[in-house]
């Protein structure tokens, strides 16, 4: 009988110290997004993205013997409810956040992390940003905590003017955005590069609109058409993004779309066959690229997808997570200071090109594709459009790509380095 | 022309929209004095069973047995709820029906997850309608107005040319009189609540697919529709009409203005969401008993 309780005993302690030993063993990365209301459907697909690769990494032995655990924090796309949220992330001992949408919440994050690490030494917390664009974050606000592995808006802007410069069909563009600083970089950009680059260009309309209250756009998409535009372009995203497109769709409008986002998240779904040829798209990747080395990748993740996200979107999420566990790697440990000094100007083969963590603002400078969505192969369209987008008959096919030196825009960032 | 025109035609449909779904708050205000704040997830139920009914068995059915659930739902809520919590005043009324608000939006949540559902307009009902000059006026708008408009002419014939309406009517000024005369008057209040109910699920049947079915959308009607009834007079129905399509013309034809207020260097476009609730505090200080309404206060 005491043997038996002995026995129990020493395996309850065992089971214990082995509980510890586990909890140790995993690398917590908070993923600070919108998980409810209308932004829900952009946030659910970055965290189902992240979890695969973190299951995907977890099966080859995770890195430095440590397991990776996404854990979700929604944050209803407020910029206070992230401060909360991060609150809680500092309050759970998670050393590593990453975000993406919205730049009004990326500065708040980027702002805050900074503050946080400056006064708590030993507790750093490190912001990997895979989508918040403003062009502020690497600039005049940028941090030694943050970094960025999206292209920002001006470096996509570049991209898409580079397009539009050659398409002499385009007379008078309408730019509508967001009303937050993210839409307005959008359009500042726009304008600015346009002039340079197409002055024979007339600007029709700059539009704000404000940041996802919006339900019927078809007033402003009965002004896009009073003012006789033949090109719209737009920053907007999520249901901003499907709502507007929606809306152009039943009024008939008969415009090309420029767009950051047209690329997923229900919008090819809203817009239908019908945008063929008529909506392109900026990003770092889609499934049709020529010589796709991350097309295994895609396929896998494809098959056992959410059934709300079943396209493959972020790349650059891919790209974060590999820079990450080369730069624990190279760091030989987890402690966040010191993987933040391996990660900035680290170089790497991506999938599709060079990539490079530039130092000077923790900004990643990689390939950019400026794309169209056309019918797929499946549906009469040109044989490139092999895979479609959530099953809607409208692939993606390239018409540009921009080489990473390209789009490497100058910085103004001073760095502080702690 | 063509832009006024097309504005205009949106303006209506929109504004319509809304009349449907202030309707029934302000039916049910007039009769029970109840602010129901749950009022707007009605209209998200209603949109969220369209989506699950069409799936299923068709667009069409669902648009008369999705509001016909819902309707029946806001019977039990107000028979086993509402009445019981009747007694403790207007205060704990209004506490419940804001408390059953967020009790039905995490139900949504529990059962059709936090993303928007891909509840789409029926194929026969994609398309233009008419050509406004060059501008295309979808059908689906036109039967929007048309839901709406003979929505307003059956309710109009059931409150004045019907024996319940006559019914109703009476309960609203008279209630202990009615009872008196041997009508059953609980039994009218939850009819009417359920109806006010129903008439917001038949809202979100036609609004859910127009826009966007997600657990917000309860949240991002509700206000609007508060103004609607505000502004149109507590408890008028006509004054609802007047007010939801002045609001739903103002709303569109202010983003059609790129007038530049100068000192807060922004346009009137930019103004658009804030106008409707400009409108609310001025009326509220103009004439607190709104356009059509008969009481004041």
């Amino acid at each position: 009988m005491i043997g038996k309780l002995i026995r129990a005993a020493a395996v309850g302690a065992a089971s214990a110290a082995f509980a510890l030993g586990a909890q140790a063993q995993t690398i917590k990365i908070a993923y600070i997004d919108p998980l409810s209301g209308p932004f829900a459907n952009t946030g659910a697909q970055g965290l189902a993205e992240f979890q695969f690769y973190a299951e995907w990494l977890n099966k080859r032995g995770g890195v430095l013997g440590k397991k990776l655990e996404i854990v979700p924090f929604d944050n209803k796309v407020s910029p206070q409810e992230s401060l909360s949220q991060l609150k809680r992330v500092q309050d759970e001992g998670i050393r590593y956040i990453t975000q993406g949408n919205s730049s009004a919440v990326g500065l708040a994050l980027s702002d805050a992390v900074t503050k946080y690490n400056e006064r708590n030494p030993g507790k750093e917390i490190v912001y990997l940003n895979y989508a918040a664009v403003d062009p502020a974050l690497t600039n005049e606000k940028c941090s030694f905590w943050h970094f960025r592995f999206d292209a920002n808006s001006d470096m996509k802007m570049e991209a898409l003017t580079a397009l539009m410069e050659k398409n002499k069909n385009i007379h008078k563009v309408y730019l509508i955005d967001q009303d937050y600083s993210f839409g307005h970089a959008v359009a500042d950009a726009a304008v600015a590069m346009l002039k340079r680059k197409r002055p024979d260009v007339q600007i029709v309309g700059n539009e704000f609109h404000p940041i996802g209250r919006v339900k019927d756009f078809a007033p402003y998409v009965a002004k896009i058409k009073a003012a006789g535009a033949d090109t719209v372009i737009t920053g907007n995203w999520g249901n901003d993004m499907s709502l507007l497109v929606k809306a152009g769709r039943e009024a008939g409008l008969n415009v090309d779309w420029y767009t950051y986002y047209a690329g997923g998240l229900g919008t090819p779904t809203a817009m239908g066959e019908a945008a063929a040829g008529h909506v392109k798209i900026v990003a770092e990747y889609h499934s049709n690229v020529a010589n796709n080395k991350a097309a295994g990748w895609d396929a896998a993740y494809r098959k056992q997808a959410p059934k709300g996200n079943p396209d493959f979107y972020y790349l650059r999420g891919k790209i974060m997570f590999d820079m990450l566990v080369a730069a624990m790697k190279q760091a030989n440990s987890d402690d966040p200071k010191k993987v933040a000094y391996a990660l900035e100007g680290m170089k790497m083969q991506g999938d599709l090109g060079e990539l490079e963590m530039r130092k000077s603002d923790h900004q990643l400078i990689q390939p950019l594709y400026v794309f169209t969505l056309q019918k797929s192969a499946a549906h009469g369209g040109p044989k490139e459009a092999k895979i479609d987008m959530e099953g809607s008959g409208l692939a993606p096919v390239t018409d540009l790509r921009v080489e990473p030196y390209v789009t490497a825009t100058p910085t103004s960032c001073q760095m502080k380095r702690p | 022309m063509e832009f006024f025109l097309v504005q205009l035609l949106n303006g209506i449909s929109y504004g319509l929209l809304l009349f449907m779904l202030s309707s029934g708050l302000t039916l049910v205000f007039s009769l029970m004095g109840v602010l129901n704040f749950a009022h707007a997830s009605f209209y998200m139920l209603g949109a969220y069973f369209a989506y699950q009914i069409s799936t299923a068995i068709g667009f069409y059915p669902a648009l008369v047995v999705a509001p016909l659930l819902v309707g029946a739902i806001g019977m039990l809520v107000e028979r086993f709820g509402l009445r019981t919590v009747h007694r403790y005043g207007h205060v704990a009324e209004l506490l419940f029906t804001f408390g059953l608000a967020y009790l039905i939006e995490e139900a949504v949540h529990l059962v059709w997850g936090r993303a928007a559902v891909e509840y789409r307009i029926p194929p026969s009902l994609e398309g233009p309608l008419f050509m406004v000059f060059t501008s295309q006026y979808p059908i689906y708008r036109g039967f929007m107005m048309l839901v709406s408009m003979s929505m307003l002419v059956s309710i109009w014939l059931v409150l004045t040319r019907t024996r319940i309406g006559l019914v109703i009517q009476a309960a609203l000024t008279h209630p202990q009189t009615v009872e008196a005369l041997g009508h059953n008057v609980p039994r009218v209040f939850m009819l009417v609540f359920g109806g006010g109910a129903a008439l917001a699920g038949l809202a979100g049947v036609i609004g859910g697919n127009a826009f966007v079915t997600e657990p917000g959308m309860a949240a991002a009607v509700g206000p609007i529709i508060f103004v609607v009834v505000v502004v149109g007079g507590m408890g008028s129905l006509a004054g609802a009409f007047v007010a939801s399509i002045l609001i739903g013309c103002l709303q569109t034809f202010s983003v059609g203005l790129d007038w530049k207020i100068a000192w807060l260097n922004i346009t009137v476009a930019q103004t658009a969401p804030v106008l409707p609730y400009l409108l609310m505090v001025l009326i509220l200080i103009l004439r607190p008993r709104g356009l059509l309404g008969t009481r004041d206060g």
